[in-house]
């Protein structure tokens, strides 16, 4: 986040603000489908820096050009997103806040899903999002949020589900009562503007709930969210 | 024999019916167009030759393959195998006592113990034996070879015993480790046609794997011990040891010889059959592509002109082409029957139907019963409620299994409604979704959601866990 953002302005909007961003999709027409959605710059305020198509160019155009948001394609020659994102996790940690990824893909896979997001990527959507919708989720991302498709919700909440019985290290990665709500919320459809309004809570307590989540989908570790993925056949 | 229907022509096979024992006597009268009561009195008597009877019908037995149905194959008319001849079908009218009855007693049992546990074979179902089965189920197939097994050890062991308590050695002292041999040999090798190797190495289920696991195991056994009586008996016990260690030594050095050859064989093998089963998959990928995707798309192009068909078309091809690729387990069930595959044939029907796109979030799954069904049909009613009056934009239906309830979220961004100012002739909402979830002993809330639109909630207990 290089330009600073004037803090408060809807993300929809753009605010004036401009975020720069690099395609990374092996379909050329996808990609061009997408710039043309996205990629007007002075009504979207998203500014299309850099094109790749498999892994290599894309670690490289990502070192090279240093965008707020990444939209990465998880299915891609030489390795998948999960590569990328293994390869730029220099990138992810810089000191201006890093570059952040947001996995766009036609799959909505569990093991995609969760593959990426704990690979490090801040969000995930389909490739069947609309271009505004798009648009706020590349500026949520690039704010540091974290955006979370209803399905990914539902995924999140089944993986913690069957590990939240037994409280193992509660503190690391149990998700909250809270937490649980807010994800279920998600996953009923709602925006996170609709969510604050029915718990009572400000948009950005709600953000920071989502973050909350991610953080802990990265970090936990335990033995029952491996567990869980080995017997869905997910790693 | 009647008009003009000879009797056909016919290879030897065992008969499976109105046989004693493996049906080999039976199936010799057939071929040789004799009485049975001739071919089982010349063995009885044969066995009294020095056992050459019983050693000729064990022959028989292991290298002739029963006959089912082989007449009915070869002939125009359905013959029918009535006493040792061939009578057409027309001409046979079922016996009310059938034929094999008297043989059902324990010889009968024995016949099947023997068939069961050395060649794994299906006992051939006569008339008779149906009836029977019916009395008295589960025994033939429920207990794998083992069991039984065991029981053809005793029993052989047992005559062992008794023929030796009794004095009564006719055969010469080398018929007994010779017949083990025999019944060891015929355990490995009648395991080892085609269908049981394949089944054997294949990806088969355990139980069959195992049985046929013992069965070898009891063969070389049965063969080993064979072996070491015969030796010990020629009189060269003294020397059991020396000789035993020399067929050791030629035994590694055929291993060394051929354990490589052997190997590379069995690597081959491996490697085909994993390229086998690979082509068979990209063809049948090949095949659902070509059946499916590229059927769409020709309609789809077909129809350019019309943008709501096309996106129902291209939106029903994506889900089937999903549910085919990630869920392919999913796709060969017929009827769902869990909560979570009814409810995405219900979704799936009505994103079809209505043309408006369905989001559909399923976190747990349970099976499904009467209330959960319910259920289901409620939130169908929902689900079209919100495709109809949502205003176009997708719904999103959510489920969640959570311990023994069930809760189902309906939610489109249309205008929106209260509930109480529908009038009371409408029936969609109260009764088929309301009224229908108080009738099942569930709950069922509609209320506006916060940004506009409607929400549905439907929550039920399960009955079962």
């Amino acid at each position: 986040m290089t330009d600073a953002a004037p803090m408060g302005a809807s993300p929809a909007e753009g605010g004036g603000r401009v975020a720069r961003v690099v395609l990374v999709d092996d379909h050329r027409m996808f990609r061009t489908g997408v710039r043309a959605e996205i990629g007007r710059t002075e009504a979207t305020g998203i500014d299309v820096v850099g094109e790749a198509d498999d892994v290599e160019s894309a670690v490289r155009v990502v070192a090279e050009t240093r965008p707020d948001v990444v939209l990465l394609d998880v299915h891609l020659p030489g390795g998948g997103g999960v590569e990328v994102l293994r390869r730029s996790a220099g990138v992810m940690s810089g000191e201006q806040g890093g570059v952040k990824f947001l996995a766009l893909s036609v799959s909505d896979a569990a093991e995609d899903v969760i593959g990426v997001i704990r690979g490090g990527a801040r969000g995930y959507v389909t490739k069947t999002i609309t271009g505004t919708d798009l648009v706020n989720a590349i500026f949520r991302i690039a704010d540091g949020d974290a955006v979370f498709s209803p399905r990914l919700a539902g995924f999140v909440l089944d993986a913690f589900a069957a590990t939240d019985t037994p409280p193992v290290d509660e503190d690391l990665d149990r998700l909250t009562q809270r937490e649980r709500e807010v994800l279920r919320l998600i996953a009923r459809g709602y925006a996170y503007k609709e969510i604050a309004k029915q718990l009572f809570i400000s948009v950005k307590t709600v953000e920071s709930h989502v973050s909350a989540v991610l953080r802990k989908l990265q970090l936990s570790n335990r033995h029952e969210l491996t567990r869980w993925a080995t017997a869905r056949r997910l790693v | 024999m009647p008009d003009g229907g000879r009797p056909p022509y016919r290879r030897l096979y065992r008969s499976p019916q109105g046989r004693m024992l493996g049906g080999v006597a039976h199936g010799l009268a057939v071929h040789l167009g004799l009485p049975v009561r001739w071919v089982r009195l010349a063995f009885v008597l044969l066995f009294f030759a020095q056992g050459i009877g019983g050693l000729l019908y064990a022959a028989f037995w292991f290298v002739v393959p029963i006959g089912i149905g082989e007449p009915a194959l070869r002939g125009g008319a359905h013959w029918v195998y009535v006493n040792g001849t061939f009578v057409p079908a027309s001409q046979w009218q079922a016996p009310s006592p059938p034929l094999t009855k008297g043989s059902r007693g324990w010889v009968g049992r024995l016949r099947e113990l023997l068939q069961h546990a050395l060649q794994g074979e299906p006992v051939a179902v006569t008339a008779a034996a149906e009836s029977e089965a019916a009395a008295r189920p589960a025994t033939k197939n429920a207990q794998g070879g083992l069991g039984q097994l065991a029981a053809l050890v005793m029993v052989v062991i047992g005559l062992i015993a008794l023929l030796n308590v009794l004095g009564w050695q006719t055969a010469k002292p080398y018929t007994w480790p010779l017949l083990a041999i025999g019944v060891g040999v015929a355990l490995v090798w009648r395991q080892a046609d085609d269908s049981r190797w394949q089944r054997w190495f294949g990806l088969e289920e355990g139980e069959k794997r195992r049985g046929a696991y013992t069965r070898v195991g009891a063969g070389v056994l049965l063969v080993v011990a064979g072996t070491i009586a015969l030796l010990a008996m020629q009189g060269s016990g003294s020397t059991l040891g020396s000789v035993i260690e020399a067929s050791i030594a030629v035994l590694a050095g055929v291993l060394v010889l051929l354990g490589p050859y052997g190997l590379r064989l069995w690597q081959d093998l491996g490697a085909e059959r994993t390229a086998r089963i690979r082509a068979q998959e990209r063809a049948e990928i090949a095949a659902h592509v070509h059946d499916s995707v590229l059927h769409t798309l020709t309609l789809i192009q077909r129809r350019a002109e019309d943008p709501k068909e096309v996106l129902r078309l291209a939106r029903a091809q994506e889900r089937e082409l999903r549910l085919w690729l990630y869920r392919p387990e999913a796709a060969a069930e017929a009827a769902p029957d869990t909560m979570a595959e009814s409810l995405r044939a219900v979704v799936a029907e009505v994103e079809d139907r209505h043309g408006v796109p369905v989001e559909l979030v399923i976190v747990g799954d349970c099976p499904m019963d009467e209330k959960i069904a319910a259920q289901m049909q409620a939130a169908r009613e929902a689900t079209v409620n919100a495709a109809k009056y949502g205003g176009g934009g997708p719904v999103q239906v959510y489920a969640e299994v959570e311990g023994r309830t069930v809760s189902v979220f309906v939610r489109d961004h249309g205008p929106g409604f209260d509930p109480d100012t529908v009038p009371e002739d409408r029936m969609g909402v109260r009764e088929s979704i309301i009224g229908r979830m108080k009738r099942n002993g569930g709950t069922a809330r509609v209320r506006p959601a916060p940004d506009g639109g409607t929400e549905v909630e439907l929550e039920m207990e399960r009955t079962n866990d």
